[in-house]
């Protein structure tokens, strides 16, 4: 009697609980999971002639992702176009990440080891640029490297070069963009797990004469570790999905994934490869999202 | 033995290059702002200090038309967006775990997941339908579309400050014979307002960053400032780009020093 | 108490948008097409709320109209796509050609193959697709698509090519020897491959801002005749060049919705459009010629006598009017530009 009495309270408690969350719950399935069902669906259905689709199934949108019949005789062959942009994509994604940790983490660092007074303003510094608007960050970046922009007019006034350096553009303007645009990403997280750090450590175990460099390996590296990987997943996420950035950046010569997924839509006409692509991208996020928990659950079982 | 002694709280290096990237993070913004001022009519040539950028700017109807824009979309989201989260955030805390609370978790993060050009274009796709459907082509869709993707941010001060709140003052005040909503509007809420504000926060702060979401689904006349400025960027590279970024850095400086004077007095 | 106030407010702000749409009037047109002083001077003639809305290329425009739920009433397209809004039904049967202002139409422009007797569209502007080049910094022949598929030395890296696809890759195939829309692989193979080895000489491809060359950021470009024009008013050492090996030649037209909203102030605006006066606003906005008879009267003396404005008589054979390719020459076009753009 009791105990059923006690099942009643737990099923009225989980029944309230559903209730409390279903607004949010609502919201997010109507504008968020279920678009991207539809995507799903999209995939797999046939090109219309000028945009949109015919509803007939199709698997040519996912043949196309990574393979193309030759204009010429129909073999098939490794799409060459699609593999580069993708290949750019993850290249450039990672060397944003590492970019990003080879700055931010001396940064976290830094403001970690501030005195506590001190502490918040340098974090203030930090959260101004991860607040300000993407579109308004890539303006800025732009205005440093363009043709007419301030490094070429310092490099041309200090007589270093002759005429000025194209560097808009090109992946290189990319990965200048992505790195600038997504620096703040790392810092943040990173800062927040040597926060948690008790310096002491370190003190005591350099103290019982441990060298400096095992004092780095063993003590302060499985400190940073988690904020390292958080923060680096912050940032290849983004930039794997990159669209703005890449389209100033990029001036249409060198596309992302996210601006070829947009060209489908448009001017490519071919809505289930847009579709199918689209998918590739949140499968490549997934991935490292799994790989993201497997690191942490991994080390929190270790510990 | 005295002078070795190592801190590792000064590792000069650390030091040097965590004060180069604050310069290469400030320095963009600040010639951004600069040339802002700049009275030039073409980027780049400078001309004398000025201010002609932003009275261009202010007297330019579509700038003020997508100012407006931006304010409402960003506040009716984050409103939507901290109540729905606020809700979520009490149904999903201080439990010992109950039938579906996995999944109620994988949902509310699922639009931290989904790239926003994905979620643009699938947007675009099923919200046609609607609108033809319907043929209401108002700001609401726009509305619940940020709001979606805002309640995760919202959820997340929110969660927190639940979990960290201490439990005796509603359990005194349910001894008391306080009725659950009463309990909940004088003690649980207030408790809870800081968290609420700064998801409040948060939200209002990832609506007025979209670009891709927004100009992807807005109706004719319903730019917001971020995809009026992508708009301009393709059209007419004068100053006012720049006053206009200007003012967008000046918004999110106002809204970061706000929150931090706010919480600094706390502590 | 503050929520509720809040949520008021939203409410009203949200409700209220949709009701202002009395007397209101939404244009779909590409970007940098529309004179502000037009709009200006059709809203106060009519007391109508114009909001203009722009978009980058003919494919981009279709994709949202055929979508739904865009809310335009107006829309300009190609004459090459023009059937293809036909053959969907998304144009309404407006007959402009029985409105008052359609004597002014010059009869060269009404029988034609996408709107025999133009019963859906009015003509808006014409122009050419060719070359534009800082004749300061490359003084060789202009007149050649050479500019942007076999670059001179002082050129290179200089180079912008605007992303409209069919224009491009229509410049590539001529210069080839071979006709738009074909479906001889190996001509479409050869274009493709001498698109593909110029790339490395182009800075962009882009609907580069008007300032970059103004600027002299870039030196050349694949460009449009009336917007060449209007960078040459600000920097004169550009010129327009007629690639001899052939170029495209298109014209635009406008037209009203099937599911517009503002049907009316729709049909007002198209008959506004053919009002002499208005058209010569139009064109000096724009610098393409157009189809209404006696605008000429209303146009500026430096607008009429710009090169931009007329094709040279030794290059009028080479202009070939842009029809509308199939579905299946559609797609390797776009597959062409995937491996350009990649």
């Amino acid at each position: 009697m009791g105990r059923s009495s006690e099942d009643h309270a737990r099923v009225a408690d989980t029944r309230r609980r559903w209730a409390l969350a279903s607004p949010a719950l609502a919201i997010i399935t109507l504008f968020s999971i279920l678009p991207l069902l539809v995507v799903v669906v999209y995939s797999f259905l046939s090109p219309g002639d000028f945009g949109g689709v015919h509803w007939k199934l199709s698997f040519e949108g996912w043949f196309s992702v990574l393979f193309e019949r030759d204009i010429f005789d129909d073999t098939v062959s490794l799409s060459d176009a699609h593999l580069t942009i993708l290949t750019r994509s993850v290249v450039l994604s990672l060397a944003t990440t590492v970019i990003t940790l080879f700055l931010g983490v001396p940064t976290a660092w830094f403001i970690a080891t501030r005195p506590q007074k001190q502490r918040a303003f340098w974090l203030l510094l930090i959260t101004i640029p991860f607040w300000t608007n993407l579109l308004v960050r890539t303006i800025a970046v732009q205005e440093m490297i363009r043709s007419d922009g301030v490094f070429n007019r310092i490099m041309l006034g200090l007589g270093l070069i002759d005429e000025p350096i194209q560097m808009m553009f090109t992946n290189f303007a990319l990965l200048v963009g992505m790195a600038y645009v997504f620096l703040p990403l790392m810092v943040l997280p990173v800062y927040s797990a040597i926060e948690r750090f008790d310096f002491r450590l370190a003190e005591a175990g350099y103290d019982l004469y441990a060298s400096r460099l095992y004092c780095l390996r063993r003590v302060i590296l499985p400190m940073v570790r988690p904020g390292v990987i958080a923060g680096s997943i912050l940032v290849f996420i983004p930039s794997l999905g990159a669209y703005v950035t890449p389209r100033i950046m990029g001036g249409g010569k060198s596309m992302m994934l996210g601006n070829l997924i947009e060209m489908q839509f448009g001017q490519g006409r071919n809505w289930p490869l847009g579709a199918a692509l689209s998918l590739t991208l949140t499968a490549l996020v997934l991935v490292a999202l799994i790989w993201y928990s497997r690191l942490t659950g991994g080390g929190s079982r270790r510990d | 033995m005295t002078d070795k002694r190592f801190d590792v709280r000064r590792l000069p290096a650390a030091a040097t290059l965590a004060i180069t990237c604050f310069v290469i993070l400030y320095i963009p913004m600040v010639i951004l702002v600069a040339n802002s001022f700049n009275s030039g009519k073409v980027i780049g040539d400078w001309d004398g200090v000025s201010l002609r950028w932003y009275a261009a700017a202010l007297q330019n109807d579509a700038f003020i038309s997508a100012g407006i824009t931006s304010l409402i979309l960003a506040s009716c989201a984050a409103l939507v967006a901290t109540t729905t989260a606020t809700m979520a955030a009490l149904a999903t805390t201080r439990t010992r775990g109950f039938k579906g609370e996995g999944t109620i978790h994988l949902v509310l993060n699922e639009p931290l997941m989904v790239p926003e050009i994905v979620l643009a274009i699938a947007l675009v796709i099923i919200l046609a339908q609607v609108r033809q459907f319907t043929g209401y082509n108002g700001l609401g869709y726009l509305i619940i579309a940020h709001s979606a993707f805002c309640i995760p941010f919202a959820y997340m001060p929110i969660r927190a400050r639940l979990e960290g709140m201490d439990l005796t003052l509603e359990t005194a005040a349910a001894d008391l014979y306080a009725g659950r909503f009463y309990t909940f509007r004088k003690v649980t809420l207030p408790l809870l307002a800081p968290g609420i504000l700064a998801g409040f926060a948060l939200a209002f702060v990832v609506s007025l960053d979209d670009v891709v979401i927004s100009d992807f689904l807005k109706a004719p006349g319903q730019d917001t400032l971020p995809t009026y400025l992508m708009g301009q960027l393709r059209r007419n590279l004068t100053s006012e780009i720049y006053a206009i970024s200007s003012l967008l850095l000046l918004i999110s400086v106002l809204i970061v020093v706000g929150a931090w004077l706010l919480t600094r007095k706390k502590t | 108490m503050k929520i509720k106030l809040g949520l008021t407010t939203a409410i009203i702000a949200v409700s209220a948008l949709p009701a202002l749409a009395e007397g209101t009037l939404n244009i779909y047109n590409f970007g940098l097409y529309t004179p502000p002083d037009l709009i200006e001077k059709f809203e106060k003639t009519y007391d109508v709320d114009v909001t203009l809305t722009e978009y980058d290329s003919n494919e981009t425009a279709i994709a949202k109209i055929d979508a739904g739920g865009h809310g335009f009433d107006i829309v300009v397209s190609s004459a090459a796509v023009v059937p293809i809004y036909i053959d969907k039904g998304l144009y309404l049967k407006s007959d402009p050609n029985t409105m008052e202002n359609f004597k002014n139409v010059d009869p060269a422009w009404v029988d034609v193959f996408w709107d025999e007797g133009r019963s859906y569209t009015i003509p808006y502007v014409w122009g050419t697709t060719g070359v534009m080049v800082n004749t300061d910094v490359y003084s060789g022949d202009i007149n050649t698509s050479d500019i942007f598929l076999n670059p001179p030395e002082e050129l290179k890296g200089k180079i912008n090519v605007v992303p409209a696809m069919s224009d491009v890759i229509d410049l590539a195939i001529y210069s080839v020897g071979g006709e738009s829309c074909t479906t001889d692989k190996e001509v479409l193979k050869a274009a493709r491959d001498k698109l593909v080895a110029a790339k490395p000489y182009w800075a962009s491809i882009d609907y580069a801002s008007f300032e970059k060359f103004v600027n002299e950021d870039l030196q050349a470009s694949v460009f449009w005749s009336g917007a060449s024009m209007r960078i040459r008013e600000a920097n004169s050492g550009f010129a327009y060049g007629y690639p001899k090996e052939g170029f495209p030649k298109w014209q635009d037209n406008v037209a009203i919705l099937a599911d517009a909203h503002n049907v009316e102030n729709a049909k007002l605006f198209l008959n506004f459009l053919m009002d002499p006066e208005n058209a010569a606003i139009v064109s000096d906005y724009t610098g393409y010629p157009n189809a209404i008879m006696g605008s000429e009267a209303f146009m500026s003396e430096k607008l009429l006598a710009a090169p931009e404005m007329t094709i040279p008589a030794e290059f009028e054979p080479e202009a070939h009017f842009q029809r509308t390719c199939p579905p299946k020459v559609q797609d390797l076009y776009a597959r062409i530009w995937t491996d350009l753009t990649k």
